[in-house]
């Protein structure tokens, strides 16, 4: 083992990290743009590296500064982390380069050096998040990410970005808190906060009160976090109002690490409890994730700003993950894993498709949308097969998950769930095509069907995504090997 | 060149053809015309190829793409699908020429794009006749759902935009809730997708699920337009003729029962449906389809609206042959695809020829209209008897084995069913024939105009646009690039009379002689 391969784990977190803050000693704008994308881009490298490493050779685990587990902090590297280090790093170099634009758009130049600042170390909370052993590490690199992520989002050119970003903050805070409690009462029952290490320790104290309240607490926690119906509140706005490339990425990746988190304490802290069956977890999230499919979807019918109706429709798809993974067994949570991934390349797509409109337009309203497929026809049909991709259809990756999700179900003979699933997609036929109609059938109020179309550098990383949304949406060999082997690890552990 | 090559280009000369289209640009409309003509005739020479292989008992598959382990997009050709297939690309050409006449005669704006998605309906048209699996079906399904959905929408207007929403609705609707959920739990049960001969299910799951599945199949084909599904149908009438004639009298609808025999062929094979009586009930609901749309097509004064409504009734004719779970109606099934899409589609040609070139929609308002257009309502007439399937034309046989069906499997009521719709097709055909020829012409007003078809009046002035008189005075017939192709398909009607055993035979490796 190389030096590189040995130490990749740990330089994910540490150079974007370590970056950070250089860009606030560059200030210049461009300087720091050009220094976040090449962190972004080197990251991703390194992320790529990392994931070919662990399919090669298994579960990688690195101690910091040589103090062994449970005692020093360990990084645990196994196929979930290293798939979701790739989705944060890959949308992160995907979004940095259409950045650049966007934000010299939306945000006054005297501010950009703080932009890229915080966008690194959001990144770094995040991809610290998947990689890290150690439960309280976890809590670290949430606040990292999170407090991050507050100021991207209040750094948005609406004055009501400054309220969403404080409601955000205030819930974000709320859950984070919930899960230092919770860990606290667990380090209390256990003396130890090393993942693995809590994995054996846990099962003799499970049927204490005290655990009890500790696993609420931590669900809860998370469930804030990942925005799981009806903790969603903060998302909307925070998603609407935050800049478009910052809406991109967080979109792309903070739920799903979100998501990573409470699959991680359920399958590999608890995984030896079964919460699913000891504390029935399983009917409380299958009807929590229903729900917010439904919800999420049916609100995301009614919005007259298209950012806001993807907002929703995130908190919709954030239910299909999290059914993937109440379901249980390996080929639901198999399609929960890889929907992760899918959902940051659609997503990701559209959000960026829809910041190409507000680069050009000025605004995501339902009705500025008129007459795009005459006006920004590359950026609206990049919507379309998007949109596509959210419903489902067969050739994108929507279809993939689904796929997967459905016969998960079935596999259980639940077949209710099933046919549930297919509903909630017939209702994002409904939202997507409700811009799809207005895009292409309505003239605009000024009559102006002249061809206007984004810059080719926002455009280019926006058909990278989408383009990565149908491309592994017809050859998802790799993405379903990946995302097998991540689930069978996950399940090994549990039994 | 190889079988496996041919099966290939058959889907990529419609794709090639329509992409080149798009590039000729929106100035030269005889190029893109010209384009059109020529890659239908290059893809019904490739079609024709690979029926002749497959008639030689080859069985070319080509694998496009692996999607995931143990699902792959395959193409793998028998005589099923190369019927439909067949037909699909002949009918292309006819309508190319057809289409050419009429999208000008009509002023028609956006015609680049129209040809483009009519090329790309059509290659999915082939995806599924070509299928080798579910997956690749449903795939090619959807995209002939998409690419269509342009062409209802075409004229723009609000009452196009809301049957769009219709059309897609239902379409994707009961694809998506029904179908592919259907797929997916036979994927759970029986491992595979693949089409295979006699099924892939019997042995592989309780009779129960076999039936629930069987009915997800039939109504998640919503293309097949069983009842209560069929209101996308009317809705798609809004479509230019050409649409309508083509691809909702032929390729779209067809793909949809072409699906429903596949299905029950391939993935339940006759016998397990035979054995759990999977599909007895929906033999009923057929039935019922079959005569409630005869009646509702009655009562329709638009022509087009009674023609679609028509195309409902005959579509349930397809299902239910299939539903009657024996060989012999699965091959009347399978004849009535072919013998309906020739009837069909040249009543919906004089249609259009009507619409166009007579500027009328509603049929109290074509009395006497047969003495102006002598030609077309006498293709009119012989069409709607291979309809009604009177012989000598090809309509006789597709009834007449699917009776043979009902009478094999005791299930006389179908055949009476079969009698009744066949007196309600005359009732609502024939009066257009009569009233044509027989009824007084009403004083001319502009309602007869139809809403927005009345200024179109200005002459065409291309040589073959020019309305046809045969050099006698109150003759007005239709241009020749709109009447050769209702002739084509009028003779044609007439031919497989003749032909219908060779397609018995070419049908023998699947249902048996």
């Amino acid at each position: 083992m190389t030096f590189l391969s040995l130490n990749m784990s740990v330089l994910a977190v540490i150079v974007p990290l370590m970056a950070a803050p250089i860009c606030v000693l560059l200030r210049h704008s461009g300087l720091a743009w050009a220094w976040a994308t090449a962190i972004a881009g080197i990251t991703f490298v390194l992320s790529i590296g990392l994931l070919q490493h662990i399919m090669a050779n298994g579960t990688l685990v690195y101690e910091m500064g040589g103090w062994d587990g449970p005692w020093g902090i360990v990084y645990h590297i196994d196929e979930v982390s290293a798939l979701v280090v790739m989705i944060v790093a890959a949308i992160a170099a995907v979004v940095m380069p259409y950045a650049k634009l966007s934000i010299e758009r939306e945000i006054p130049k005297e501010r950009h050096y703080l932009v890229y600042c915080m966008f690194l170390l959001c990144m770094a909370g995040l991809i610290g998040m998947a990689v890290t052993g150690d439960a309280f590490n976890l809590f670290v690199f949430l606040e990292v990410s999170s407090l991050s992520s507050y100021v991207l989002i209040s750094l948005g050119n609406d004055r009501r970005a400054l309220t969403a970003s404080l409601r955000y903050l205030i819930i974000g805070t709320l859950g984070a808190t919930f899960y230092v409690i919770g860990l606290g009462m667990i380090y209390m029952m256990t003396g130890s906060l090393n993942m693995t290490d809590l994995a054996t320790s846990l099962p003799e104290v499970q049927d204490t009160q005290t655990i009890h309240v500790a696993f609420a607490f931590v669900i809860i926690g998370f469930g804030l976090k990942l925005a799981l119906f009806p903790l969603h509140i903060w998302l909307p706005n925070a998603y609407t109002y935050a800049p478009s490339a910052v809406t991109a990425f967080l979109a792309a990746t903070a739920t799903k690490v979100a998501v990573y988190a409470m699959l991680r304490l359920i399958y590999t802290v608890f995984g030896d409890v079964n919460p699913f069956e000891t504390y029935g977890l399983r009917g409380v999230m299958i009807a929590l994730a229903l729900l917010g499919m439904f919800a999420g979807s049916l609100l995301a019918i009614f919005q007259t700003n298209v950012k806001r109706l993807l907002a929703y429709s995130s908190i919709a798809q954030v239910g299909y993950m999290v059914l993937g993974i109440s379901i249980g067994n390996a080929i639901a949570l198999e399609g929960g894993i890889i929907h992760m991934f899918n959902h940051a390349l659609m997503k990701g797509g559209l959000f960026m498709a829809m910041g190409c409109v507000f680069y050009m337009v000025g605004s995501t309203d339902l009705k500025d949308m008129a007459g795009m497929g005459k006006r920004m026809p590359l950026t609206a049909a990049a919507f379309v097969i998007g949109g596509f991709a959210l419903v489902g259809t067969p050739l994108t990756v929507g279809f993939i998950s689904k796929f997967y999700l459905v016969q998960g179900a079935l596999a259980e003979g639940w077949w209710p769930i099933a046919f549930m699933i297919m509903f909630a997609s017939l209702l994002a036929v409904i939202y997507v095509w409700r811009v799809v109609e207005v895009m292409y059938f309505q003239k605009p109020a000024d009559g102006d069907l002249s061809y206007n179309e984004a810059p080719i550098a926002m455009l280019i990383p926006t058909y990278v995504l989408i383009g990565a949304a149908v491309y592994f949406g017809t050859d998802a060999t790799l993405t379903s090997e990946i995302s097998l082997n991540a689930a069978q690890t996950l399940l090994g552990g549990s039994k | 060149m190889t079988a496996e090559t041919l099966v290939l280009l058959a889907l990529g000369v419609p794709f090639l053809g329509g992409l080149s289209v798009l590039f000729s640009g929106p100035g030269s409309a005889n190029v893109r015309d010209g384009l059109t003509v020529i890659t239908s005739i290059i893809l019904f020479c490739i079609v024709w190829q690979l029926i002749q292989i497959v008639d030689a008992g080859g069985r070319p598959t080509v694998t496009l793409l692996q999607m995931i382990p143990g699902l792959s997009l395959t193409l793998s050709l028998e005589p099923l699908g190369m019927i439909f297939a067949g037909v699909a690309s002949f009918l292309w050409i006819v309508t190319s020429f057809y289409a050419f006449g009429y999208m000008r005669g009509h002023h028609e704006a956006n015609q680049t794009r129209f040809f483009f998605c009519f090329a790309i309906a059509i290659m999915s048209a082939l995806g599924i006749a070509f299928s080798g699996n579910m997956l690749t079906l449903f795939v090619f399904y959807e995209v002939l759902t998409i690419s269509t959905f342009p062409l209802v929408t075409h004229s723009g207007t609000d009452e196009a935009r809301r049957a769009g929403r219709v059309y897609l609705g239902i379409l994707l609707g009961t694809s998506v809730t029904f179908l592919l959920t259907a797929m997916i739990w036979t994927y759970v049960e029986a491992g595979t997708l693949d089409f295979q001969k006699g099924g892939i299910l019997e042995g592989n799951a309780p009779a129960g699920v076999i039936a629930i599945l069987f009915g997800l199949y039939i109504y998640g084909i919503g293309k097949a337009a069983l009842m209560p599904f069929h209101r996308w149908l009317p809705a798609a009438m809004v479509a230019p003729t050409p649409v309508s004639a083509l691809l909702h009298a032929v390729a779209v609808v067809k793909a949809g029962v072409f699906s429903v025999v596949k299905v029950s062929v391939f993935i339940f094979g006759l016998d397990t449906l035979r054995d759990t009586g999977a599909s007895t009930w929906l033999a009923y609901v057929a039935a019922i389809t079959i005569l409630l749309s005869s009646i509702i097509a009655m009562r329709q004064d638009n022509l087009k609206a009674r023609l679609a409504y028509s195309t409902i009734s005959q579509l349930s004719y397809v299902v239910l042959g299939a539903m009657l779970a024996s060989n012999i109606g699965a091959m009347g099934s399978t004849m009535h695809i072919v013998m309906h899409a020739f009837g069909k589609i040249t009543l919906f040609f004089c249609a259009g020829a009507i619409i166009v070139f007579a500027h009328k929609t509603e049929i109290s308002d074509m009395h006497g209209l047969g003495r102006k257009m002598p030609v077309t309502f006498f293709c009119f007439f012989v069409a709607s008897l291979s309809i009604i399937g009177l012989p000598p034309l090809g309509g006789v046989w597709s009834k007449w084995y699917i009776a043979l069906a009902a009478a094999e499997t005791d299930q006389i009521i179908f055949i009476a069913v079969l009698m009744i719709s066949s007196l309600l097709n005359i009732a609502y055909l024939m009066p257009l024939v009569l009233y044509g020829y027989f009824g007084k012409e009403k004083p001319a007003d502009t309602h007869s105009h139809g809403d927005d078809h009345s200024h179109h009046h200005a002459p065409p002035n291309h040589s073959m646009l020019k309305h046809l008189t045969f050099g006698r005075p109150g003759i007005a017939e239709a241009p020749i690039m709109c009447l050769a192709p209702i002739v084509l398909t009028t003779i044609g009607c007439f031919a497989l009379f003749f032909y219908a055993d060779r397609i018995r035979l070419f049908l023998t490796p699947v249902f048996g002689g």
